[in-house]
């Protein structure tokens, strides 16, 4: 929230010397052990019987419970891959992958982009209303985006006026790219602008002044200073949102409907949950590519992710 | 003179070019019988590249202004894209849903309070701000109450604490709606005749020589069960933070209250959770929030969320809006989860504020 800033990753705790590691293994009973294996196993096993069910066949799946599989591994008619092929194809979930990626790596960058320009010129470049603007950025952190979404939607099928007078025209956005973008920019913005003004901004000012009087203007300090100082801050806010967009099913529902040519993963998954509610073979394996890219995103740039949500806020 | 109006042109024409050229691009996008690869390869790069452009181009076109009047020019164009986003995609609507609120289904003609006399009179309404109650004080008791527990034991771990951890963080990863899905394999039920239980659950009680039980359909425990799944979820983030603030605490302080011979649960009570309450506080209002426009859990359920008495209010204004059709009613919904937010806002713009007196 309001006292976060993007923070060096904490140090990896020193070798403790003997005396402490003694003492450490003492604190570190079974007590703590059994706590955490109750506690991982808990939390593991319902993605591992995603993953399970995923990869039997349909009538494994239908005459016996997925933790079964453990009392016979290693039958030949235990496994398949089919459910996906038939999930890619049929259940359309390789167009809805698509999709997803041309969602999210726009909606990713486009507020990265605007909010990193804004938090430089919000830290350092002098123009009225600095100040008052920023606060209301702040207090636009909590708006729950449940409030946008009737206005924005109008706005995309009719446009807008204002006493009889079109102010905003008839765009058509309703299920474009465009439009999801757009809106899912809007919504990242402010938790962006904060994140980064907060990091731009304590970068040291000798940097910046001395760039200036080499005869750099704003946008080369930007461009070449700035931007790369600030690829901590930038990639943990980008695999924040990431996933955030990824995940949606709100804003994708909203604005790009919940049927037809493009809609995204988690459009599909819940058509397919309504539509083949009990064929588990096949949600399980959809499920699963939609936990694909998250989970490998999640996996190799985790300790960006971890830095993120620590410096994370209160977003709407 | 003639180098000046070559430079003048050339710099008027490139961001009328740029735009000309995204314009078709997105024309292309709307075609629908086009390659799915190619639209998704268009868009992605329109998507990113076409905003960086955009700034370049209002750049050099700034420096076409007279020296004069260029700097104090140059700041709106770093700042002015994003200020037309906020506005047009939060502050606008903000203004636009309260006035619609107040007006009919279609937003014809105004009907004074009617759609907020709806919203506290309505009974699946009002069952829904109840199960939303629950949801905003049992998810962030169960989150921050295992994720503090697990952060301070995973803290002693010798050996293993980072994969212990990223294996309760996973779930932050899958989508509320994968999610539900994934928590299917434990809830399900089939009466008899249709199959095997499928469910673990179920699979559970069969094995304990008990009938199975319809878990999301028991009223009202089948809220609980959802919100099991917010909890699994989220955790993970509490639990993160909080390892994050335990380790920042200074060992000193610590290791001096075991030598004065505090034992373990007094330390964790009396230093440990006193010095990272703000963090408590912060992930606490962090999930608060969450929990308050909990939508896709309740939403992607195959069973009608009124029959099983699971609605939740921001599941009720989609309701509303899509399936109901009325406007107004869906805006008074939105407008009542604002209003619970407002405090936050005033309580975070006012922490920005002291952060901007000491700076």
């Amino acid at each position: 929230m309001s006292s976060a800033t993007v923070e060096a990753p904490p140090k990896a705790p020193a070798p403790a010397p003997e005396g402490d590691q003694l003492e450490a293994a003492g604190r570190g009973g079974w007590f703590v052990r059994i706590t955490i294996v109750v506690i991982v196993i808990l939390w593991t096993i319902p993605t591992l019987g995603v993953l399970i069910t995923s990869f039997r066949p349909e009538d494994a799946v239908n005459t016996s419970g997925w933790w079964e599989v453990f009392a016979h591994p290693f039958g030949a008619t235990e496994w398949t891959l089919e459910n996906y092929r038939i999930a890619l194809d049929q259940g359309g979930f390789g167009n809805a992958f698509l999709n997803s990626l041309a969602v999210t790596i726009p909606s990713t960058v486009i507020p990265i982009t605007i909010a990193a320009f804004a938090a430089y010129a919000f830290s350092w470049m002098e123009f009225r209303g600095r100040y008052v603007l920023f606060v209301i950025v702040v207090g636009l952190l909590v708006v729950p985006l449940q409030m946008a979404l009737i206005p924005i939607l109008r706005l995309y099928t009719q446009g807008a006026t204002l006493f009889g007078r079109e102010i905003f025209p008839d765009l058509s956005l309703q299920g474009t790219f465009l439009g999801i973008w757009l809106a899912h920019a809007g919504f990242g913005l402010p938790l962006a602008v904060y994140l980064l003004r907060n990091y731009i901004g304590s970068l040291p000012s000798s940097i910046i002044e001395s760039a200036k009087i080499d005869g750099a203007d704003h946008f080369t300090i930007f461009w070449r200073l700035v931007v790369p100082l600030s690829v901590p801050a930038i990639a943990a806010f980008a695999i924040f949102q990431f996933l955030w967009v990824w995940n949606d099913l709100l804003v994708a529902y909203v604005f790009l409907g919940g049927a037809g040519q493009n809609i995204v993963v988690t459009v599909a998954l819940r058509e397919l949950v309504g539509s083949r509610g009990e064929n588990w073979h096949l949600l399980t394996s959809a499920a699963f590519i939609s936990m694909a890219l998250p989970l490998l995103v999640f996996f190799a740039l985790q300790k960006y992710f971890v830095r993120g949500l620590t410096a994370g806020a209160v977003k709407g | 003179m003639l180098v000046l109006l070559l430079r003048v042109l050339v710099a008027v024409a490139v961001p009328v070019a740029t735009f000309s050229i995204l314009w078709w691009t997105f024309e292309f996008l709307r075609d629908e019988n086009a390659n799915r690869f190619i639209v998704v390869g268009v868009a992605i790069a329109v998507g990113v590249g076409g905003v960086f452009v955009l700034y370049w181009g209002m750049n050099r076109a700034v420096d076409l202004f007279p020296a004069r009047v260029r700097e104090s020019v140059r700041p709106y164009v770093f700042v002015g894209p994003c200020l037309v986003i906020l506005a047009v995609f939060l502050v606008y609507p903000v203004i636009n849903t309260v006035l619609i609120s107040l007006k009919d289904a279609n937003s014809q003609s105004f009907v004074g309070l009617d759609n907020f006399k709806f919203v506290f009179t309505d009974s699946d309404m009002l069952r829904a701000i109840r199960n939303t109650a629950g949801w905003i004080i049992l998810v962030p008791l169960a989150a921050v109450t295992i994720g503090l527990i697990y952060a301070t034991l995973a803290d002693r771990l010798r050996r293993g604490e980072a994969v212990a951890k990223s294996l309760i963080f996973l779930p932050m990863a899958i989508s509320f709606a994968g999610a539900s899905i994934t928590w299917q394999l434990i809830y399900s039920y089939r009466p008899q005749g249709f199959g095997s239980n499928i469910g673990l659950l179920n699979g559970i009680m069969i094995g304990l020589g008990q009938e199975p039980v319809k878990w999301l359909e028991l009223q009202p425990w089948n809220n609980l069960f959802l919100m099991v799944i917010m909890v699994w979820i989220q955790t993970g983030f509490a639990m993160v933070v909080l390892s994050a603030a335990i380790k920042s605490i200074p060992d000193e302080i610590i290791e001096a209250a075991r030598i004065d011979g505090a034992s373990e649960f007094q330390v964790f009570r009396r230093i440990m959770v006193p010095s990272i309450l703000p963090t408590i506080v912060v992930v606490t209002t962090y999930m608060v929030i969450n929990s308050l426009k909990v939508f896709d859990i309740v939403f992607v359920q195959p069973a009608s969320a009124e029959t099983n008495g699971t609605v939740v209010v921001a599941e009720r204004m989609i309701r509303w809006f899509f399936q109901l059709n009325h406007n107004g009613r869906a805006a008074a919904i939105a407008v009542v989860l604002f209003a619970a937010v407002i405090p936050v806002m005033v309580w975070n713009i006012r922490r920005f504020r002291e952060e901007e007196a000491i700076r």
